[in-house]
């Protein structure tokens, strides 16, 4: 059978993720020390797992409403308004979803018309373009630099802006390049967004990992966006919940109904467990000033400062990051790509790290290090580098 | 306590073998500083000792603990402190807690052979005059000591590359 003519060209023409090839090739190596992973090295704090097992022994294991269990969805609210200021209503202006990542496909979904542009910082996240695809929108690369702080500059915006652009995905802190957007960016930024009357889809699955007492701040805090802002958001990177797969989306009532609407029908509801989790996660970390979460960002800044200085010290240089928990360094001087880089570190030293070009275009140049890896195993990291690069 | 002082006892209680240049890099301070603070902790006894944590059960080495519970007459001037000093003093004892509850003193004790600890017991520890009674409870399996885990757990579940 030609499979072709049941396959959907908007499916078929997406690539699969860059990532996957350098996934096949680590798999097939034996003890490979990975900076090339995308998730928090610390397993589930105890007590939320404990919590979880427990209403399952109890029985929790049907379906919730669809938004998300209604004391969940007033912690996230709570969570919200206190760390980030905020303000959503539990009942009508918030979903939970399967993950962050379903919360970007979900709000896509409903908000995209076919030929709309979208906005996309490039290097980001690789799950941006494809997802604006799948939902028949144009995703429009902008470039962020290394010089910028990998920040999204207001002048690039506005270039990239045409008659058809309608929304703006903003990804800070920001994966992979660990740059993160402070107020006076966010405030020259808004007025921009609200000139041209775009629309505002952030993604904020970072904003508990930022250093240097640098505080995330929301866009939607800010005045006038709050009514033009999607804020994505979830427990995965924050309170080490990855494969829980709990996220939300919170905004505007007349949107969340609409997104809503699919993810009743694709998905009917977040896994219970996952959702009895989070609820302990946040809870105790409302009574306990979010302790668990402080201790692992404190835990990411040492190791932050290590790959960063042990990168600079090997001379290549190295933007400092401010958020995520990942090191960007520009590996031009060694005159090789960054496929030809991480491949060559890989098979020569058996160091896995991802090519930037993974992220996208202007990625090349640069490669994606994780410093979520015990301190023992940077460090070999490090002597594996300067191995390489003599 | 500075934050320094709470950020760099954080590092060692973890990994005291980390170069000091390694844990200025790590919390962003220049080396003398870190070597100041640390010997400022040392001095005022807030460091004790640098120790690894042993699981000697993996080891050749025969060894008996106990748990004792101590039940004893506090001294007129000087309450359990000086009661306390009698018994942390024998090298046998590796901890001395004051408790509250059914029983005075809970102390850790550990010796070579069974033998070695019932005589430490009954001849050394009974025999003070000030204690009135003891419970002793052997250690049979240690499981976790000082939020180290003996068991290997430690597995990583993560794919090796993800986005």
């Amino acid at each position: 059978m030609n499979y072709q003519n049941y396959l959907n060209p908007h499916v078929s023409s997406v690539p699969p993720s860059g990532i996957r090839r350098f996934f096949d090739l680590a798999s097939t190596m034996k003890d490979t020390i990975s900076l090339g992973v995308g998730e928090p090295d610390f397993v589930t704090p105890y007590h939320i797992r404990d919590a979880a097992v427990n209403s399952i022994l109890d029985g929790g294991t049907q379906y919730t409403a669809n938004r998300g269990l209604p004391e969940l969805r007033e912690e996230i609210a709570f969570y919200l308004s206190t760390r980030f200021h905020t303000v959503y209503n539990p009942d009508t202006e918030i979903v939970v979803t399967v993950g962050a990542s379903e919360a970007i496909d979900t709000t896509l979904r409903a908000m995209i018309s076919p030929g709309d542009e979208v906005l996309i910082p490039d290097p980001s996240y690789v799950s941006y373009c494809p997802s604006v695809r799948f939902a028949l929108g144009v995703p429009v690369p902008v470039v962020t630099q290394e010089k910028d702080g990998f920040r999204l500059m207001p002048d690039a915006v506005e270039a990239a802006i045409t008659s058809k652009t309608k929304f703006l995905i903003l990804p800070y802190p920001n994966n992979p390049t660990g740059g993160i957007m402070q107020r006076d960016d966010l405030m020259k930024l808004s007025e921009i967004i609200k000139a041209h009357d775009l629309m505002v889809i952030s993604d904020e699955i970072y904003a508990e990992l930022t250093y240097g007492d640098l505080q995330h701040v929301s866009i939607a805090s800010l005045p006038g966006m709050w009514e033009r802002t999607m804020t994505i958001n979830g427990l995965s990177k924050s309170f080490a919940m990855t494969g829980w797969r709990v996220g939300y989306v919170c905004g505007p009532a007349p949107i969340i109904s609409e997104i809503n609407k699919i993810h009743q029908y694709a998905i009917l509801c977040s896994p219970r467990m996952g959702q009895v989790a989070a609820l302990e996660a946040l809870r105790e970390g409302r009574e306990k000033d979010y302790e668990d979460v402080r201790k692992m960002r404190e835990s990411y800044d040492r190791r932050r400062r290590l790959l960063v200085d042990g990168f600079r010290q090997m001379g290549l240089q190295c933007f400092e990051p401010m958020g995520a928990f990942y090191v960007f360094p520009c590996i031009r001087s060694t005159g090789m790509d960054s496929e030809t880089f991480c491949q060559q570190l890989l098979i020569r030293e058996h160091v896995a790290c991802v090519p930037g070009t993974a992220f996208g275009e202007s990625g090349e140049g640069f490669i994606r290090c994780s410093y979520a890896t015990a301190i023992d195993k940077l460090s070999l990291a490090l002597d594996a580098f300067t191995r390489f690069l003599t | 306590m500075t934050r320094l002082e709470e950020k760099l006892l954080d590092i060692l209680q973890e990994d005291c073998r980390i170069p000091l240049e390694k844990i200025a890099v790590m919390t962003g301070v220049t080396l003398s500083e870190v070597a100041e603070t640390i010997d400022g902790l040392e001095k005022q006894h807030v460091i004790l000792r640098y120790a690894p944590t042993i699981n000697w059960d993996r080891t050749e080495k025969e060894r008996v603990e106990a748990m004792i519970e101590v039940r004893v007459t506090p001294q007129r001037d000087m309450g359990f402190d000086a009661v306390a000093r009698r018994i942390y003093r024998f090298d046998e004892v590796k901890s001395v807690y004051l408790m509250s509850g059914s029983y005075d003193l809970l102390v850790l004790v550990e010796a070579p052979t069974l033998k070695n600890l019932a005589f430490f017991v009954s001849q050394k520890l009974s025999t003070l005059e000030m204690v009135t009674g003891t419970a002793t409870s052997f250690v049979l399996k240690r499981y976790k000591e000082d939020g180290v885990i003996f068991e290997d757990e430690k597995q990583d579940h993560r794919l090796v590359v993800s986005p």
